[in-house]
């Protein structure tokens, strides 16, 4: 039994290596007029078009509320589904449902994390879904903390973190997989300030470190400059792309990003375009 | 009063950080310990009371006389303290493990918790006292036939709370599970059983009192004598004797036993919930 998920593992491991080949090239996923309307006629999303690129890239949904953004993440995670269009991972590997294979880490609102289970059982729960043993993968646990830098609350209960670590413990567990591809559904949005910069600076340096593409799904304007290099705006009832911006500032960025006068040209772009997707929704009020 | 009040402001404004944490010690001890003396102070009041008036035995026994034939026959009682118990315990295990595996049956399929669960309430609502005699009569053997009673009573908070529980997943770990392909029985595993403890150790908790109250509303109506008959029997026949002592004394035993289930239940939430759940806190 044992020898035999090996072998498919390595079968995997081989494709996926013979994948990144072509990576650069071939976009990692394609979602093409996808529409969604749900069983009660509403029309969450419309004709939505969007191509994220092989090379690693850091994007931005963002968008007033109702704008389905959240919709459009769920369903390239495989957790909602369009009721029109396609959305394609061309280069990646499918388990029998159809869905993308170990390529994606999910990041919600809240930390979800089980308060029964320690730092470390809930970081690594995704390789205990896979049947790893947690012998064999307990280094791997254990540096996905360390990226975190919470290596030394392993052993701790999710109520003896705060917010902040709550989250950072959330994180871990979506990388432990090393996925391509990170999707984070407005994750600081509950925190404060000061918590959420942090954060967003610690999300910034991981990001560099790691192969990796962020998907992140914010309604503030100010966290997607920061943050990104590319902002697909959306405009609500029905969602749709309303524009597909790309912050040409250098990584890494500081603090010091926050105060110069790039950083707010480009806010104040952005905002101009967030202006125009609320602007039918007021009308309508 | 205006005395006191004068030594104790005097004493905060000298050492203020000891003397209030002394005091708050105290306090708590003293709240610990508030129930055993008012506990005591009634027992007080009740022996006094049956002497001063000179109530007679068959009437009301002081706690002194119950005490003393608790002491006394505790060689005839404690055979049946064991059988009420065993029963209890028999018809509570298979309460717990009943009730959890049909509460899991509830969630894995609507359509079996449809058809199931209103036929589970009709059970519980309708008094055990009535249904016995029948099961009494269909039942070969009186201890299957009490074990039966006591089961029905025990099993519904069991049921119920395992399924409320079950049902009660966060919708976002369940997303979670979903996202890395979990098959049902890991979901079931990891997921909605830890989940679900909180609510099925309450639902435990209630079912454990029930199972005894079961067993000896059972004993009543079996009513049989002989070296095979519990608690409740005990009392039937002191009361026909008028040995209220002894009732008395078979009627502590039972109450006795139905504190330590409590407790010993109570022990075992907190300590599977002591990690993560607000319940078994305290006042830490």
């Amino acid at each position: 039994m044992s020898s035999v998920s090996t072998a498919i593992q390595e079968d995997n491991d081989a494709s996926v290596a013979a994948a990144t080949e072509h990576a650069s090239s071939r976009p990692l996923i394609s979602i093409r007029s996808v529409d969604k309307i749900y069983p009660n006629g509403t029309e969450a999303l419309r004709n939505v078009s969007l191509e994220i690129p092989g090379k690693p890239q850091f994007v931005s949904l963002l968008g007033p509320s109702g704008c389905g953004k959240s919709t459009l993440l769920r369903m390239i995670s495989g957790l909602d589904h369009h009721t029109g269009g396609e959305i394609e991972w061309p280069t990646t590997a499918y388990d029998y449902k159809g869905r993308p294979l170990a390529e994606i880490g999910f990041v919600f609102q809240e930390p979800t994390l089980m308060p029964w289970a320690t730092v470390f059982d809930n970081v690594y729960l995704p390789l205990r879904l896979k049947r790893q043993k947690r012998a064999k993968v307990h280094d791997q646990v254990m540096d996905s903390l360390r990226m975190v830098g919470l290596e030394k609350f392993a052993k701790s209960y999710p109520r003896e973190l705060s917010g902040g670590m709550k989250m950072r413990v959330s994180i871990a567990r979506a990388l432990v997989t090393k996925p391509k591809v990170l999707l984070m559904d407005e994750p600081f949005a509950a925190l404060d300030e000061i918590t959420r910069l942090k954060l967003n600076n610690d999300l910034l340096a991981l990001w560099e470190k790691q192969n990796l593409t962020v998907i992140f799904v914010t309604h503030s304007v100010f966290e997607s400059v920061y943050l990104s290099d590319r902002i697909v705006v959306m405009a609500a009832r029905p969602g749709r792309i309303l524009a597909d911006l790309s912050i040409d500032a250098p990584y890494p960025r500081t603090e010091q990003f926050r105060t110069s006068s790039l950083y707010n040209e480009h806010c104040r772009d952005v905002s101009g375009w967030l202006k125009q997707a609320m602007a039918g929704v007021e009308d309508e009020h | 009063m205006n005395a006191m009040n004068k030594i104790q402001t005097s004493t905060v404004a000298g050492t203020p950080g000891a003397k209030s944490t002394a005091r708050r010690i105290a306090e708590k001890t003293l709240l610990q310990l508030a129930p055993f003396i008012f506990g005591f102070f009634m027992l007080a009041f009740w022996e006094i009371m049956v002497r001063v008036n000179d109530v007679p035995v068959y009437l009301l026994p002081g706690p002194i006389l119950i005490a003393r034939t608790l002491y006394t026959d505790f060689g005839s009682l404690w055979p049946s303290l064991v059988i009420t118990s065993r029963i209890t315990i028999e018809a509570f295990l298979i309460a717990a493990v009943g009730g959890l595996l049909l509460g899991m049956l509830f969630t894995s399929s609507r359509w079996i918790e449809r058809c199931l669960f209103p036929y589970a309430v009709v059970l519980q609502v309708t008094p055990v006292v009535a249904i016995a005699p029948l099961i009494i009569i269909w039942a070969k053997d009186t201890q299957v036939a009490l074990l039966i009673c006591a089961w029905l009573v025990a099993f519904f908070p069991v049921v119920s709370n395992a399924a409320v529980g079950l049902n009660s997943t966060d919708r976002n770990l369940i997303n979670l599970f979903q996202l890395y392909g979990a098959t049902k029985p890991q979901a079931m595993w990891l997921l909605k059983l830890p989940s679900a403890m909180p609510y099925f150790l309450a639902g435990l908790r209630i079912s454990g009192g029930l199972a005894l109250i079961g067993a000896v509303v059972a004993e009543f109506v079996a009513g049989t004598g002989g070296t095979q008959s519990g608690l409740a029997y005990r009392i039937l026949e002191a009361g026909y004797r008028l040995q209220i002592p002894r009732m008395f004394a078979a009627l502590f035993l039972i109450s006795a036993t139905g504190i330590l289930i409590f407790f010993v239940l109570s022990l075992l939430s907190r300590f599977v919930l002591r990690h993560w759940h607000e319940s078994a806190m305290g006042d830490r």
